[in-house]
Protein backbone atom coordinates (compact mmCIF):
# COMPACT_ATOMS: atom_id res chain seq x y z
CA UNK A 1 0.00 0.00 0.00
CA UNK A 2 1.31 3.60 -0.60
CA UNK A 3 1.27 5.99 1.47
CA UNK A 4 -1.75 7.88 0.41
CA UNK A 5 -3.80 5.27 -0.31
CA UNK A 6 -3.56 4.55 3.50
CA UNK A 7 -3.99 8.68 4.37
CA UNK A 8 -7.34 8.32 2.57
CA UNK A 9 -9.10 5.83 4.64
CA UNK A 10 -7.90 8.25 7.99
CA UNK A 11 -8.80 11.08 6.85
CA UNK A 12 -12.27 10.13 5.57
CA UNK A 13 -12.76 7.93 9.22
CA UNK A 14 -11.66 11.30 11.00
CA UNK A 15 -14.04 13.57 8.75
CA UNK A 16 -17.12 11.07 9.32
CA UNK A 17 -16.45 11.29 13.17
CA UNK A 18 -16.11 15.42 13.30
CA UNK A 19 -19.17 15.22 11.04
CA UNK A 20 -21.58 12.92 13.70
CA UNK A 21 -19.98 15.51 16.58
CA UNK A 22 -21.21 18.50 14.95
CA UNK A 23 -24.50 17.03 13.90
CA UNK A 24 -24.93 16.17 17.18
CA UNK A 25 -24.10 19.66 18.34
CA UNK A 26 -26.30 21.72 15.61
CA UNK A 27 -28.96 19.30 15.73
CA UNK A 28 -29.38 19.57 20.07
CA UNK A 29 -28.99 22.98 19.56
CA UNK A 30 -31.89 24.45 16.90
CA UNK A 31 -34.17 22.99 19.47
CA UNK A 32 -35.63 20.11 16.15
CA UNK A 33 -34.70 17.29 18.76
CA UNK A 34 -36.12 16.62 22.04
CA UNK A 35 -33.16 16.84 24.37
CA UNK A 36 -35.25 14.27 26.17
CA UNK A 37 -33.68 11.91 23.12
CA UNK A 38 -30.57 13.62 22.53
CA UNK A 39 -29.15 15.73 25.40
CA UNK A 40 -26.72 18.16 24.14
CA UNK A 41 -22.71 16.81 24.17
CA UNK A 42 -21.74 19.09 27.12
CA UNK A 43 -24.74 18.09 29.07
CA UNK A 44 -23.50 14.31 28.89
CA UNK A 45 -19.79 15.07 29.25
CA UNK A 46 -21.37 17.12 32.73
CA UNK A 47 -23.71 14.20 33.65
CA UNK A 48 -20.41 11.91 33.01
CA UNK A 49 -18.10 13.67 34.58
CA UNK A 50 -20.59 13.86 37.81
CA UNK A 51 -21.51 10.10 38.06
CA UNK A 52 -18.03 9.08 37.92
CA UNK A 53 -17.62 11.03 40.74
CA UNK A 54 -20.99 10.03 42.64
CA UNK A 55 -20.40 7.05 44.63
CA UNK A 56 -22.85 4.40 43.03
CA UNK A 57 -20.64 4.71 39.89
CA UNK A 58 -17.65 2.31 41.19
CA UNK A 59 -19.91 -0.35 43.40
CA UNK A 60 -22.57 -0.80 40.12
CA UNK A 61 -19.70 -1.68 37.59
CA UNK A 62 -18.19 -3.59 40.11
CA UNK A 63 -21.36 -5.60 40.59
CA UNK A 64 -21.35 -5.49 36.40
CA UNK A 65 -17.91 -6.95 35.78
CA UNK A 66 -17.80 -9.48 38.80
CA UNK A 67 -21.15 -10.93 37.36
CA UNK A 68 -19.36 -11.02 33.90
CA UNK A 69 -16.46 -12.38 34.84
CA UNK A 70 -17.96 -15.06 36.68
CA UNK A 71 -20.18 -16.13 33.88
CA UNK A 72 -17.43 -16.10 31.83
CA UNK A 73 -15.24 -18.75 34.01
CA UNK A 74 -17.82 -21.05 33.87
CA UNK A 75 -19.09 -20.72 30.60
CA UNK A 76 -15.46 -21.42 29.55
CA UNK A 77 -14.81 -24.02 31.88
CA UNK A 78 -18.23 -25.95 30.68
CA UNK A 79 -17.75 -24.84 27.10
CA UNK A 80 -14.46 -26.45 26.62
CA UNK A 81 -15.11 -29.76 28.35
CA UNK A 82 -17.86 -30.43 26.89
CA UNK A 83 -16.67 -29.83 23.42
CA UNK A 84 -13.19 -32.30 24.76
CA UNK A 85 -15.55 -34.90 25.92
CA UNK A 86 -18.09 -34.76 22.71
CA UNK A 87 -15.24 -34.92 20.02
CA UNK A 88 -13.76 -38.53 21.99
CA UNK A 89 -16.20 -40.21 20.18
CA UNK A 90 -17.23 -39.85 16.40
CA UNK A 91 -20.77 -40.57 17.46
CA UNK A 92 -20.76 -38.33 20.42
CA UNK A 93 -19.58 -36.08 17.58
CA UNK A 94 -22.43 -36.73 15.19
CA UNK A 95 -25.08 -37.37 18.05
CA UNK A 96 -24.43 -33.51 19.68
CA UNK A 97 -22.86 -31.15 17.30
CA UNK A 98 -25.91 -30.42 15.74
CA UNK A 99 -27.92 -30.27 19.08
CA UNK A 100 -25.33 -27.68 20.58
CA UNK A 101 -25.55 -25.93 17.19
CA UNK A 102 -29.22 -25.48 16.94
CA UNK A 103 -30.06 -24.36 20.10
CA UNK A 104 -27.36 -21.84 19.30
CA UNK A 105 -29.18 -20.49 16.27
CA UNK A 106 -32.26 -19.88 19.10
CA UNK A 107 -32.40 -16.60 20.80
CA UNK A 108 -31.53 -17.62 23.91
CA UNK A 109 -33.22 -14.51 25.48
CA UNK A 110 -36.26 -16.52 24.95
CA UNK A 111 -35.50 -18.28 28.03
CA UNK A 112 -34.59 -15.40 29.95
CA UNK A 113 -37.90 -15.34 32.35
CA UNK A 114 -36.81 -18.88 33.64
CA UNK A 115 -33.77 -17.89 34.71
CA UNK A 116 -35.47 -14.86 36.85
CA UNK A 117 -38.20 -17.37 37.88
CA UNK A 118 -35.46 -19.88 39.16
CA UNK A 119 -32.97 -17.60 40.12
CA UNK A 120 -34.72 -14.22 41.23
CA UNK A 121 -34.15 -10.66 40.04
CA UNK A 122 -30.75 -10.49 42.19
CA UNK A 123 -27.05 -11.21 40.27
CA UNK A 124 -27.26 -14.66 40.50
CA UNK A 125 -29.52 -14.99 37.52
CA UNK A 126 -27.67 -12.59 35.22
CA UNK A 127 -24.79 -14.88 36.35
CA UNK A 128 -26.53 -17.87 34.84
CA UNK A 129 -28.26 -16.70 32.10
CA UNK A 130 -24.77 -14.91 30.93
CA UNK A 131 -22.91 -18.42 31.36
CA UNK A 132 -25.60 -20.41 29.31
CA UNK A 133 -25.45 -17.69 26.65
CA UNK A 134 -21.87 -17.88 26.34
CA UNK A 135 -21.32 -21.96 26.79
CA UNK A 136 -22.64 -22.39 23.23
CA UNK A 137 -19.89 -20.50 21.03
CA UNK A 138 -17.21 -22.51 23.38
CA UNK A 139 -18.77 -25.76 23.52
CA UNK A 140 -19.18 -25.32 19.34
CA UNK A 141 -15.79 -24.38 18.88
CA UNK A 142 -14.36 -26.88 20.59
CA UNK A 143 -15.97 -29.32 19.19
CA UNK A 144 -15.18 -28.17 15.44
CA UNK A 145 -11.50 -27.39 16.63
CA UNK A 146 -11.13 -30.90 17.68
CA UNK A 147 -13.15 -32.54 15.36
CA UNK A 148 -11.94 -31.13 12.32
CA UNK A 149 -7.64 -32.12 13.22
CA UNK A 150 -6.47 -34.14 10.82
CA UNK A 151 -6.41 -38.19 11.05
CA UNK A 152 -2.91 -38.13 9.19
CA UNK A 153 -1.27 -35.90 11.43
CA UNK A 154 -2.91 -38.19 14.80
CA UNK A 155 -2.34 -41.19 13.14
CA UNK A 156 1.55 -40.26 12.22
CA UNK A 157 2.46 -39.01 15.92
CA UNK A 158 0.66 -42.60 17.04
CA UNK A 159 3.13 -44.28 15.08
CA UNK A 160 5.99 -42.38 16.15
CA UNK A 161 4.82 -43.26 19.90
CA UNK A 162 3.73 -40.26 21.36
CA UNK A 163 2.07 -41.09 24.58
CA UNK A 164 -1.86 -39.59 25.26
CA UNK A 165 -0.73 -36.35 26.77
CA UNK A 166 2.35 -35.80 24.28
CA UNK A 167 -0.40 -36.61 21.46
CA UNK A 168 -3.24 -33.48 23.31
CA UNK A 169 -0.35 -31.01 24.03
CA UNK A 170 1.74 -31.84 20.84
CA UNK A 171 -1.23 -32.84 18.09
CA UNK A 172 -4.70 -31.41 19.41
CA UNK A 173 -4.20 -28.39 21.10
CA UNK A 174 -2.27 -26.91 18.78
CA UNK A 175 -4.15 -27.84 15.89
CA UNK A 176 -7.36 -26.70 17.64
CA UNK A 177 -6.41 -24.12 19.16
CA UNK A 178 -7.31 -21.05 16.68
CA UNK A 179 -10.87 -22.19 16.42
CA UNK A 180 -10.75 -22.35 19.62
CA UNK A 181 -9.75 -19.34 20.78
CA UNK A 182 -11.81 -17.95 18.56
CA UNK A 183 -14.94 -19.16 20.42
CA UNK A 184 -13.62 -18.19 23.78
CA UNK A 185 -13.38 -14.56 22.19
CA UNK A 186 -17.07 -14.71 20.49
CA UNK A 187 -18.01 -16.41 24.18
CA UNK A 188 -16.30 -13.33 26.31
CA UNK A 189 -18.46 -10.87 24.19
CA UNK A 190 -21.65 -12.73 24.56
CA UNK A 191 -21.60 -12.72 27.98
CA UNK A 192 -20.59 -9.13 28.41
CA UNK A 193 -23.89 -8.40 26.46
CA UNK A 194 -26.09 -11.06 27.79
CA UNK A 195 -25.16 -9.96 31.67
CA UNK A 196 -25.72 -6.09 30.39
CA UNK A 197 -28.70 -7.25 28.49
CA UNK A 198 -30.22 -9.26 31.29
CA UNK A 199 -29.85 -6.04 33.84
CA UNK A 200 -31.15 -3.73 31.31
CA UNK A 201 -34.33 -5.99 31.63
CA UNK A 202 -34.52 -7.16 35.10
CA UNK A 203 -32.09 -6.73 37.81
CA UNK A 204 -31.73 -4.39 40.87
CA UNK A 205 -28.01 -2.93 40.53
CA UNK A 206 -25.05 -3.64 37.50
CA UNK A 207 -24.94 -0.77 34.79
CA UNK A 208 -27.48 -2.27 32.60
CA UNK A 209 -29.66 -1.68 35.53
CA UNK A 210 -28.41 2.05 35.58
CA UNK A 211 -29.15 2.71 32.27
CA UNK A 212 -33.01 1.38 32.07
CA UNK A 213 -33.38 3.38 35.48
CA UNK A 214 -31.87 6.25 34.12
CA UNK A 215 -34.47 5.79 30.86
CA UNK A 216 -37.54 5.20 33.15
CA UNK A 217 -36.37 8.20 35.16
CA UNK A 218 -35.93 10.56 32.28
CA UNK A 219 -32.40 11.36 32.90
CA UNK A 220 -31.24 11.01 29.19
CA UNK A 221 -27.87 12.75 29.86
CA UNK A 222 -26.96 10.32 32.80
CA UNK A 223 -27.75 7.86 30.77
CA UNK A 224 -25.86 8.42 27.80
CA UNK A 225 -22.82 8.63 30.57
CA UNK A 226 -23.75 5.29 31.17
CA UNK A 227 -23.87 4.40 27.61
CA UNK A 228 -20.35 5.93 27.08
CA UNK A 229 -18.58 4.19 29.29
CA UNK A 230 -20.38 0.19 27.90
CA UNK A 231 -18.75 1.66 24.57
CA UNK A 232 -15.61 2.54 25.66
CA UNK A 233 -15.69 -0.66 27.99
CA UNK A 234 -16.31 -2.34 24.54
CA UNK A 235 -13.64 -0.77 23.21
CA UNK A 236 -11.07 -1.75 25.37
CA UNK A 237 -12.00 -5.22 25.76
CA UNK A 238 -11.90 -5.79 22.44
CA UNK A 239 -8.23 -4.62 22.00
CA UNK A 240 -7.50 -6.27 24.91
CA UNK A 241 -8.87 -9.47 24.08
CA UNK A 242 -7.19 -9.18 20.50
CA UNK A 243 -3.80 -8.21 21.68
CA UNK A 244 -3.89 -11.40 24.10
CA UNK A 245 -5.18 -13.65 21.06
CA UNK A 246 -2.25 -12.32 18.92
CA UNK A 247 -0.21 -13.43 21.50
CA UNK A 248 -0.91 -16.91 22.35
CA UNK A 249 -0.89 -17.48 19.06
CA UNK A 250 2.37 -15.93 18.31
CA UNK A 251 3.66 -18.29 20.72
CA UNK B 1 -24.96 -9.21 22.35
CA UNK B 2 -23.03 -9.25 18.92
CA UNK B 3 -20.20 -7.45 20.23
CA UNK B 4 -16.80 -8.83 18.48
CA UNK B 5 -18.65 -11.49 17.39
CA UNK B 6 -18.12 -8.98 14.45
CA UNK B 7 -15.64 -10.58 11.79
CA UNK B 8 -16.18 -13.91 13.09
CA UNK B 9 -19.10 -14.98 11.46
CA UNK B 10 -16.72 -16.52 8.80
CA UNK B 11 -14.64 -18.11 11.33
CA UNK B 12 -17.19 -19.98 13.72
CA UNK B 13 -17.92 -23.67 13.61
CA UNK B 14 -19.06 -24.50 9.72
CA UNK B 15 -22.29 -25.66 9.30
CA UNK B 16 -22.24 -29.52 8.69
CA UNK B 17 -23.88 -30.82 5.72
CA UNK B 18 -24.08 -34.45 6.71
CA UNK B 19 -26.64 -36.20 4.80
CA UNK B 20 -28.89 -38.37 7.52
CA UNK B 21 -28.49 -42.18 6.91
CA UNK B 22 -31.93 -43.05 7.90
CA UNK B 23 -34.10 -41.90 10.67
CA UNK B 24 -33.25 -42.59 13.91
CA UNK B 25 -30.30 -44.30 12.54
CA UNK B 26 -27.20 -44.51 15.08
CA UNK B 27 -26.08 -40.36 16.15
CA UNK B 28 -29.81 -39.40 15.45
CA UNK B 29 -30.80 -41.75 17.80
CA UNK B 30 -28.32 -41.52 20.42
CA UNK B 31 -29.55 -37.84 20.11
CA UNK B 32 -33.60 -38.35 20.48
CA UNK B 33 -32.94 -41.06 23.07
CA UNK B 34 -31.33 -38.41 25.28
CA UNK B 35 -33.59 -35.72 25.13
CA UNK B 36 -36.61 -37.75 25.63
CA UNK B 37 -34.75 -39.19 28.87
CA UNK B 38 -33.75 -36.11 29.85
CA UNK B 39 -37.46 -35.30 29.50
CA UNK B 40 -38.73 -38.29 31.61
CA UNK B 41 -35.95 -37.95 33.92
CA UNK B 42 -37.51 -33.67 34.42
CA UNK B 43 -41.07 -35.03 34.35
CA UNK B 44 -40.02 -37.14 37.47
CA UNK B 45 -37.91 -34.94 39.82
CA UNK B 46 -40.66 -32.21 38.71
CA UNK B 47 -43.12 -34.59 40.32
CA UNK B 48 -41.44 -36.10 43.13
CA UNK B 49 -40.60 -32.34 44.51
CA UNK B 50 -44.19 -31.20 44.23
CA UNK B 51 -45.62 -27.85 43.07
CA UNK B 52 -42.97 -25.57 43.95
CA UNK B 53 -44.12 -22.61 41.69
CA UNK B 54 -40.23 -22.93 39.69
CA UNK B 55 -40.37 -25.58 37.47
CA UNK B 56 -43.17 -28.11 35.95
CA UNK B 57 -42.77 -30.76 34.59
CA UNK B 58 -43.30 -31.26 30.71
CA UNK B 59 -46.81 -33.05 30.91
CA UNK B 60 -48.13 -29.70 33.13
CA UNK B 61 -46.45 -27.77 30.75
CA UNK B 62 -48.40 -29.17 27.63
CA UNK B 63 -51.56 -29.26 29.57
CA UNK B 64 -51.30 -25.23 29.99
CA UNK B 65 -50.22 -24.95 26.45
CA UNK B 66 -53.30 -26.46 25.50
CA UNK B 67 -55.98 -24.58 28.14
CA UNK B 68 -54.02 -21.79 29.36
CA UNK B 69 -51.77 -20.49 25.69
CA UNK B 70 -53.18 -21.33 23.08
CA UNK B 71 -56.75 -20.28 23.50
CA UNK B 72 -56.14 -16.80 25.17
CA UNK B 73 -56.57 -14.70 22.21
CA UNK B 74 -54.87 -11.92 24.20
CA UNK B 75 -51.62 -14.08 24.28
CA UNK B 76 -52.30 -15.14 20.18
CA UNK B 77 -52.15 -11.83 19.33
CA UNK B 78 -49.10 -11.26 21.33
CA UNK B 79 -47.13 -13.93 19.33
CA UNK B 80 -48.36 -13.09 15.97
CA UNK B 81 -47.19 -9.47 16.50
CA UNK B 82 -43.75 -10.65 17.64
CA UNK B 83 -43.79 -13.06 14.43
CA UNK B 84 -45.04 -9.68 12.48
CA UNK B 85 -41.97 -7.79 14.29
CA UNK B 86 -39.28 -10.26 13.38
CA UNK B 87 -40.26 -10.73 9.68
CA UNK B 88 -40.54 -7.05 9.02
CA UNK B 89 -36.75 -6.28 10.51
CA UNK B 90 -35.52 -9.22 9.03
CA UNK B 91 -36.75 -7.60 5.49
CA UNK B 92 -35.31 -4.23 6.18
CA UNK B 93 -32.13 -5.67 7.91
CA UNK B 94 -31.48 -7.96 5.03
CA UNK B 95 -32.51 -5.29 1.88
CA UNK B 96 -30.82 -2.57 4.10
CA UNK B 97 -27.61 -4.64 4.86
CA UNK B 98 -27.00 -5.67 1.50
CA UNK B 99 -27.27 -1.99 -0.18
CA UNK B 100 -25.16 -0.77 2.24
CA UNK B 101 -22.48 -3.49 1.77
CA UNK B 102 -22.62 -3.06 -1.81
CA UNK B 103 -21.98 0.72 -1.59
CA UNK B 104 -19.49 0.15 1.22
CA UNK B 105 -17.59 -2.65 -0.70
CA UNK B 106 -17.67 -1.56 -4.21
CA UNK B 107 -14.52 0.27 -3.49
CA UNK B 108 -11.44 -0.62 -2.18
CA UNK B 109 -11.47 3.55 -0.45
CA UNK B 110 -14.90 2.61 1.07
CA UNK B 111 -13.83 -0.79 2.22
CA UNK B 112 -10.70 0.51 3.79
CA UNK B 113 -12.26 3.67 5.36
CA UNK B 114 -15.50 2.71 6.07
CA UNK B 115 -15.44 -1.20 6.85
CA UNK B 116 -14.01 -0.06 9.71
CA UNK B 117 -16.81 2.25 11.46
CA UNK B 118 -19.04 -0.68 10.54
CA UNK B 119 -17.14 -2.89 12.77
CA UNK B 120 -16.97 -0.61 15.65
CA UNK B 121 -20.52 -0.20 15.70
CA UNK B 122 -20.84 -4.34 15.32
CA UNK B 123 -18.26 -4.21 18.28
CA UNK B 124 -20.85 -2.28 20.93
CA UNK B 125 -23.02 -4.02 22.43
CA UNK B 126 -26.17 -2.73 21.28
CA UNK B 127 -28.47 -3.51 24.32
CA UNK B 128 -27.01 -0.38 25.96
CA UNK B 129 -28.99 1.64 23.48
CA UNK B 130 -32.08 -0.61 24.13
CA UNK B 131 -34.09 2.23 26.13
CA UNK B 132 -33.38 4.50 23.55
CA UNK B 133 -35.02 2.64 21.18
CA UNK B 134 -37.92 2.68 23.47
CA UNK B 135 -37.85 6.35 24.15
CA UNK B 136 -37.88 7.02 20.42
CA UNK B 137 -40.24 4.63 19.16
CA UNK B 138 -42.56 4.56 22.15
CA UNK B 139 -43.68 0.68 23.70
CA UNK B 140 -45.44 -0.25 20.47
CA UNK B 141 -44.03 -2.58 17.97
CA UNK B 142 -41.79 0.27 16.08
CA UNK B 143 -39.07 -0.08 19.19
CA UNK B 144 -39.01 -3.75 18.50
CA UNK B 145 -38.54 -3.69 14.88
CA UNK B 146 -35.98 -0.68 14.89
CA UNK B 147 -34.27 -2.97 17.89
CA UNK B 148 -34.20 -6.38 15.99
CA UNK B 149 -33.07 -4.48 12.51
CA UNK B 150 -30.11 -2.60 13.77
CA UNK B 151 -29.00 -6.53 15.37
CA UNK B 152 -29.92 -8.27 12.01
CA UNK B 153 -28.42 -5.61 9.60
CA UNK B 154 -24.37 -5.87 10.95
CA UNK B 155 -24.26 -9.31 9.91
CA UNK B 156 -25.66 -8.55 6.49
CA UNK B 157 -23.15 -5.44 6.01
CA UNK B 158 -20.40 -7.43 7.14
CA UNK B 159 -20.94 -10.62 5.04
CA UNK B 160 -21.68 -8.55 1.96
CA UNK B 161 -18.59 -6.61 2.43
CA UNK B 162 -16.33 -9.56 3.21
CA UNK B 163 -18.10 -11.78 0.22
CA UNK B 164 -17.00 -8.77 -2.06
CA UNK B 165 -12.94 -8.49 -0.84
CA UNK B 166 -11.99 -10.88 -3.00
CA UNK B 167 -14.03 -10.33 -6.47
CA UNK B 168 -11.68 -10.53 -9.28
CA UNK B 169 -12.04 -6.90 -10.84
CA UNK B 170 -11.20 -8.75 -14.41
CA UNK B 171 -15.06 -9.90 -14.21
CA UNK B 172 -16.19 -6.53 -13.54
CA UNK B 173 -13.86 -4.78 -15.97
CA UNK B 174 -15.52 -7.85 -18.60
CA UNK B 175 -19.08 -7.16 -17.63
CA UNK B 176 -18.72 -3.54 -18.42
CA UNK B 177 -16.92 -3.95 -21.48
CA UNK B 178 -20.30 -5.75 -22.32
CA UNK B 179 -21.91 -2.79 -21.91
CA UNK B 180 -23.98 -3.98 -18.41
CA UNK B 181 -25.40 -1.74 -15.73
CA UNK B 182 -25.03 -1.25 -12.57
CA UNK B 183 -27.81 -2.87 -11.86
CA UNK B 184 -26.28 -5.95 -13.94
CA UNK B 185 -23.48 -6.05 -12.45
CA UNK B 186 -24.47 -6.55 -9.05
CA UNK B 187 -27.61 -8.85 -10.30
CA UNK B 188 -24.76 -11.08 -12.77
CA UNK B 189 -21.40 -10.34 -11.05
CA UNK B 190 -21.07 -9.66 -7.76
CA UNK B 191 -24.27 -11.55 -6.07
CA UNK B 192 -23.19 -15.11 -7.78
CA UNK B 193 -19.79 -14.01 -6.16
CA UNK B 194 -21.20 -13.72 -2.57
CA UNK B 195 -23.55 -16.18 -2.30
CA UNK B 196 -21.82 -18.19 0.73
CA UNK B 197 -20.47 -15.41 2.59
CA UNK B 198 -23.88 -13.92 2.11
CA UNK B 199 -26.31 -16.82 3.39
CA UNK B 200 -24.12 -17.15 6.11
CA UNK B 201 -24.86 -13.66 6.81
CA UNK B 202 -28.46 -14.12 6.67
CA UNK B 203 -28.82 -17.26 9.14
CA UNK B 204 -26.56 -15.06 12.05
CA UNK B 205 -29.25 -12.05 10.77
CA UNK B 206 -32.43 -14.64 11.13
CA UNK B 207 -30.76 -15.13 14.88
CA UNK B 208 -29.81 -11.76 15.64
CA UNK B 209 -32.86 -10.09 14.51
CA UNK B 210 -34.88 -11.76 16.94
CA UNK B 211 -32.35 -11.84 19.67
CA UNK B 212 -33.23 -8.23 18.85
CA UNK B 213 -37.05 -8.52 19.09
CA UNK B 214 -37.03 -10.60 22.19
CA UNK B 215 -34.72 -8.07 23.67
CA UNK B 216 -36.92 -5.73 22.86
CA UNK B 217 -40.32 -7.42 23.83
CA UNK B 218 -38.91 -8.57 27.00
CA UNK B 219 -37.58 -5.06 28.61
CA UNK B 220 -41.08 -3.30 27.66
CA UNK B 221 -43.10 -4.93 30.47
CA UNK B 222 -46.30 -3.21 30.01
CA UNK B 223 -47.54 -4.82 26.71
CA UNK B 224 -47.02 -8.04 24.34
CA UNK B 225 -44.92 -11.05 25.18
CA UNK B 226 -42.82 -9.05 28.02
CA UNK B 227 -45.77 -8.52 29.79
CA UNK B 228 -47.06 -12.16 30.20
CA UNK B 229 -43.93 -13.21 30.61
CA UNK B 230 -43.69 -10.96 33.79
CA UNK B 231 -46.77 -11.67 35.12
CA UNK B 232 -45.92 -15.72 34.99
CA UNK B 233 -42.71 -15.16 36.72
CA UNK B 234 -44.14 -12.82 39.38
CA UNK B 235 -46.74 -14.79 40.46
CA UNK B 236 -44.77 -18.19 40.24
CA UNK B 237 -46.68 -19.98 37.46
CA UNK B 238 -43.88 -21.57 35.79
CA UNK B 239 -46.32 -23.93 33.47
CA UNK B 240 -48.22 -21.37 30.92
CA UNK B 241 -44.94 -19.43 31.72
CA UNK B 242 -42.38 -22.57 29.89
CA UNK B 243 -45.43 -23.31 27.25
CA UNK B 244 -45.52 -19.40 26.38
CA UNK B 245 -41.14 -20.14 26.01
CA UNK B 246 -41.91 -23.51 24.27
CA UNK B 247 -44.23 -21.63 21.85
CA UNK B 248 -41.89 -18.98 20.82
CA UNK B 249 -38.74 -21.22 20.54
CA UNK B 250 -40.87 -23.18 18.01
CA UNK B 251 -40.94 -19.78 16.36
CA UNK B 252 -37.64 -19.50 16.67
CA UNK B 253 -36.89 -22.99 14.90
CA UNK B 254 -39.35 -22.64 12.18
CA UNK B 255 -37.74 -18.92 11.20
CA UNK B 256 -34.31 -20.43 10.94
CA UNK B 257 -35.69 -22.97 8.79
CA UNK B 258 -36.91 -20.84 6.28
CA UNK B 259 -33.95 -19.40 6.31
CA UNK B 260 -32.23 -22.72 5.51
CA UNK B 261 -35.26 -23.67 2.79
CA UNK B 262 -34.36 -20.18 1.18
CA UNK B 263 -30.60 -21.02 1.60
CA UNK B 264 -31.11 -24.19 -0.33
CA UNK B 265 -33.10 -23.22 -2.80
CA UNK B 266 -30.90 -20.38 -4.12
CA UNK B 267 -28.15 -22.40 -3.44
CA UNK B 268 -28.57 -25.33 -5.59
CA UNK B 269 -26.81 -24.34 -8.88
CA UNK B 270 -23.94 -24.21 -6.34
CA UNK B 271 -24.69 -27.98 -5.67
Amino acid sequence: MTETSRLWPCAIQGLIAAGGLLLWFVVTQSGEVSPLFLPAPDAVVNAWVALVRSDEFWPAVGVTLTTIAAAYILAAVAGLLTGWLITRSPLLTRAFEPLVSGIFAIPITLFFPLFILLFGIGQESKLAYGAVYGFFPVALNTIAGFAHVDRRLVDAARCMGLSRFGLFRHVLLPAASPVIFTGLRVGFFICFASVLGGEAIASAAGIGHNIALSAELFEPARMYAWIVCVVAAALVLTALVSTIERRFRDS
Amino acid sequence: MSGPAAGTIAELAPARRRVAAGWLHGSAALRWGTLITIAVLWEVAARWSGNNGLVAPPTAILRALVTQILPDGQIRAALIVAVVEITAAYAIAVAGGFLIGVAVGWTRLGRNSLFPIVLFFYAIPQVAFLPLFVLGFGIGPAAKIAFGCSHGIFPVIVNTIAGMRNINPQYVSAARCMGISRAGIVRHVIFPHITGSFFAGLRLSMTMTMLGVILAELYVSTAGIGYFTRQFADTFDPAPLFALISVLTAIAIAMNAMVRLAERHWLRWKG
